[in-house]
């Protein structure tokens, strides 16, 4: 377990030296920044417009960040010929693969509270000063703390499109990996029309191959709770709880086949 | 090396300043939605929807309000009589854009409720389709159902733009159904049913929706419609006492003037802004000049519909 720790500590101090994260961040928070200014474009609407907006960037920005340097964990250190020094040292492959994957969650969870953080500061300054009359009409307060809901399952869904680029950084070139992992992350969203693909086709084997996709392949679309937290809907403890369940479960399995290839690839 | 890198930008600039001197830009006309369709933007928006929906909506808001002053700047006079006006052509795309947002986001509020008012509105201030508002904000009861306001919206629709009172009448008592909803919508049912077109219920209207609007627009166009409604009936006071003037001296007073001198009025008669009404043929009217130009076309001056009740 140490060892693991050592390694995610290493990891993060890495990652958090990448430039291309700061640019990430910097750009993130500046956009929502600017959504103050776009909000006075609204008719009114600006809380809406702040919250969509930066919990919109918290999550693009977040899955950036979780693409681009999940799946450079493994083939850097290929490329820089570091994993030979790595290996020969009295670490597990296992403790090599979760290492740098709870590393990289260390770094999402810092960027995605920097993110949120930002977030809030807009709103209080936007809400301050706002008569009690025109916050009485708003679907939810300014400063809800069901945004945290919001964030909290985005940081969740991130977390397991982390595994996944961590798995096919595991075998696969980094544009593949991202490639790949970008378009995992989007039939994510749309896994409901798999389940529903028997209403449109009349082969039963091709109803079927689509239902078992849909159950094979990660559902992200239960993670997005955006639009009922600004609209002040209320998200279940229940539901929150499952989402949160499934995604450990699925990281955890990505985490096992990530582990099972690294194990058995022969660095020559 | 920093002196030369801003006398070569300070250079570019002035280039493309002249340049535009000589060849101004044309202006782009953004007049084009090339989708239309909200279903198939929810699914190139992925998880984003909401996102979108506020990009279209803020592009509704400034497709209307660049309509709306073009057309203000061009129509010098009254707007045209209602079957004369031409056809919408400036509003098209109003409803395609406020259908994307409410597609996108289905409880996107104020775009049901602020997009039927300016659906509703005649022509020019509106696209004068009272029709689609009440599709719009059907749409929105589809998706939630217990909203009384979106019910109150569809009655002021009928009854305001449409005419209506019965289908008026049906919707407000719907909305009072709703367990959420204010006491006075009740009241407002049976007045709308009792005396549809009456000023009275016209004015308990507008002061329903004073009290419920959201947003500091709605709030200056209800206060406005008041205002009108109050200079209605400060000018059926003074044309009566013009035509009491006219029944005792058997002659149409050409100018405020006469009156003044006659005694029937203290002094030349103005409206809330200042501007002094006109008096043409003995009959009084306000200036086009006057912010509150033009007075709304009297309910009970019109035949009202038989209607049907809504569905």
């Amino acid at each position: 377990m140490r060892a693991i720790g050592w390694i995610a500590v290493n990891v993060f101090r890495e990652s958090v030296r990448d430039k291309v994260l700061y640019n990430l961040v910097a750009f993130a928070i500046l956009l929502i920044g600017a959504s103050y200014l776009i909000g006075q474009l609204t008719a009114g609407q600006d809380v809406k417009i702040i919250k969509d907006l930066g919990l919109g960037a918290t999550s693009m920005f977040g899955l950036f960040i979780a693409v681009f340097i999940g799946i450079g964990l493994v083939s850097k250190e290929v490329e820089r010929r570091s994993i030979y020094s790595l290996l020969a040292k009295p670490i597990h492959r296992h403790q090599l693969v979760i290492g740098k994957y709870c590393g990289l969650v260390l770094t999402l969870a810092v960027n995605l509270a920097v993110m949120a953080f930002a977030l809030y500061v807009v709103l209080a300054y936007m809400a301050w000063g706002v008569p009690p009359y025109v916050a009485r009409v708003w679907d939810a307060p300014a400063l809800d703390p069901a945004l945290g809901t919001a964030i909290g399952l985005i940081f969740v869904e991130l977390m397991l499109i982390t595994a996944v680029a961590l798995f096919f950084s595991t075998f696969s070139t980094p544009i593949l990996s991202a490639a790949l992992t970008f378009g995992v992350a989007v039939v994510g969203h749309f896994t409901a029309d798999l389940r529903r693909f028997q209403d449109v086709v009349d082969s039963p084997a091709a109803a079927g191959l689509a239902r078992g996709l849909y159950w094979v392949l990660p559902n992200l679309a239960q993670f997005d709770v955006k639009a009922d937290v600004v609209h002040g809907r209320h998200v279940p403890l229940g539901y929150a709880a499952n989402a949160t369940a499934y995604g450990v479960v699925y990281i955890a399995l990505l985490l096992v086949l990530s582990v099972f290839v690294f194990s058995r690839r022969d660095f020559k | 090396m920093a002196v030369v890198a801003g006398t070569l930008l300070a250079a570019a600039v002035e280039l493309q300043a002249a340049r535009e001197r000589s060849y101004p830009p044309a202006v782009a006309d953004d007049a084009a939605l090339y989708l239309r369709s909200g279903t198939l933007l929810q699914r190139l928006t992925v998880s984003y929807n909401a996102l979108a929906a506020d990009v279209y909506w803020i592009r509704a808001i400034q497709y209307y309000g660049g309509a709306k002053r073009r057309l203000d700047a061009t129509v010098f006079g009254p707007p045209p009589p209602p079957m004369l006006a031409a056809a919408p052509d400036d509003y098209d795309l109003l409803y395609p854009l406020l259908d994307i947002t409410t597609t996108l986001d289905p409880r996107f509020n104020i775009a049901y409720r602020f997009g039927a008012v300016f659906l509703a509105e005649p022509f020019p201030r509106g696209a004068g389709r009272p029709d689609l508002a009440v599709a719009l904000l059907e749409k929105g009861l589809r998706e939630r159902p217990d909203k009384w306001e979106y019910m109150e919206d569809i009655g002021f629709v009928h009854y305001w733009y449409i005419h209506d009172y019965r289908s008026a009448a049906v919707w407000f008592d719907r909305a009072s159904q709703v367990p959420s909803a204010p006491w006075w919508l009740k009241s407002l049912a049976a007045t709308t049913l009792a005396q549809g077109g009456d000023r009275r219920s016209s004015r308990t209207m507008w002061q329903a929706i004073l009290q419920s609007a959201e947003i500091d627009w709605l709030r200056a166009d209800a206060q406005r419609r008041l205002a009108q409604l109050d200079v209605l009936d400060f000018m059926d006071g003074v044309q009566a006492k013009i035509d009491a003037y006219v029944e005792r001296t058997h002659e149409k007073p050409s100018d405020w003037a006469t009156l003044v001198r006659a005694g029937v009025l203290a002094g030349t008669p103005v409206d809330p802004s200042r501007t002094p009404f006109e008096l043409a043929d003995g009959r009084i009217r306000l200036s086009t000049q006057s912010p509150l130009f033009p007075l709304p076309d009297e309910p009970s001056h019109l035949e009202p519909s038989s209607g049907r009740p809504p569905s």
